[in-house]
């Protein structure tokens, strides 16, 4: 197992973590004195909601990697499926999510698509 | 939950018991997900593993291996892993406050930014507010705590299952990640939050149009900003 590549392969994971921890460590820097009831904490928290909502609306509307394979309209019918489900049984997590993978799953097995 | 005593297991269970259900089995399923994507890019079992307990961050993950996969320089690998992962600045920012009262020391701050992900983000912005200071950071050590092991667990069954999952499968453990997040976002609760979500799924995709790399955090910084200030001059009306 210690072959050239293995080192290689572990320094990659090593630094990977490590930069994306330098992400955190200074958020807790910038952070260290800001109180809940602050206008900042507000600000804060509309930024992250608004940049996490944009995160996987993304990965819905443009995805990276396996999930550019199935088609858009796929996509959006299981999300569709998921939202209405959920709403439609006052806010049931597990109840939506069944729906909106059971949906997208059907569409790709029988759904005449090449994916 | 005993509110007097913040030594209480009390919180720290009742993390355990909210992140067992939907967020764990959600987590366990894309991480198998990354777990044979991860074999196919050629990682091995022990540096899968490793890679979701230290960079913690699936897009960055997912970065990292389709770089290594194509051969690409270390520095681009890193350079393009961490990027993926900006977003761990706004998101430990926004969350932060929530727990610096009951986390006099520094340390435990730093060791409480490398566990954050979506799903305790989530818990913790959501109940959080609700829970005495001093509750807060058990319930979120619990609430990782159970994140962590199920997608340690999930990568590397994952990586042991490859090749034995069909693509249809495979394609549908990758879609439950954003069924759940969408749904866990339809769930905001409080007019600020419920209009920035409602901003960031319009922005998102736009600003990622416009720039890949930075339209994650042009989204967070423009219509989030947008958002507060309109929520700011709205509050200033209505009192």
């Amino acid at each position: 197992m210690v072959d050239g590549l293995d080192w290689k392969l572990w320094g990659i994971v090593l630094l990977c973590g490590i930069t994306t921890y330098v992400w955190r460590a200074l958020a807790v820097v910038i952070g260290g004195r800001v109180s809940p009831e602050s206008e900042s904490f507000k600000l804060f928290s509309c930024i992250a909601y608004a940049m996490l909502a944009g995160l996987i609306s993304r990965m819905v509307i443009l995805p990276e990697g396996l999930l550019a394979e199935a088609p858009l309209s796929y996509r959006l019918i299981g999300i569709g499926a998921a939202v209405a489900v959920f709403f439609g049984l006052k806010r049931n997590l597990a109840g939506g999510v069944f729906a909106g993978v059971t949906v997208f799953a059907l569409l790709i097995v029988f759904a005449d698509t090449p994916v | 939950m005993s509110p007097t005593n913040g030594k209480s297991s009390g919180p720290i269970a009742q993390g355990m018991i909210d992140a067992t259900g939907m967020p764990a089995l959600v987590l366990f399923a894309s991480m198998v997900g990354y777990g044979s994507m991860a074999r196919e890019a050629g990682l091995t079992l022990w540096t899968a593993v490793a890679s979701t307990g230290l960079t913690w961050g699936l897009p960055g993950q997912i970065a990292m291996i389709e770089l290594y996969a194509l051969g690409a320089p270390v520095i681009a690998i890193v350079a393009a892993s961490s990027a993926a992962n900006a977003r761990f600045l706004p998101m430990v920012l926004s969350v932060m406050p929530l727990l610096n009262e009951a986390l006099p020391k520094k340390r435990w701050r730093y060791a409480a930014a490398q566990f954050m992900s979506l799903n305790p983000w989530a818990a913790l912005m959501r109940r959080g507010p609700n829970m005495i200071p001093a509750d807060r950071p058990p319930y979120y050590a619990g609430f990782a705590g159970i994140c962590v092991s199920a997608a340690l667990l999930g990568t590397g069954a994952g990586f042991v299952l490859a090749g034995a999952l069909s693509r249809d499968v495979t394609l549908t453990l990758v879609f439950l990640n954003p069924v759940f997040f969408t749904l866990v976002f339809a769930d905001a609760r409080g007019r600020a939050a419920i209009l920035a979500v409602l901003a960031g799924i319009v922005a998102g995709p736009l600003f990622h149009l416009l720039s890949p790399d930075w339209g994650l955090l042009l989204t967070g910084a423009v219509a989030g900003t947008g958002v507060y200030l309109a929520d700011r001059a709205l509050r200033g009306r209505h009192g």
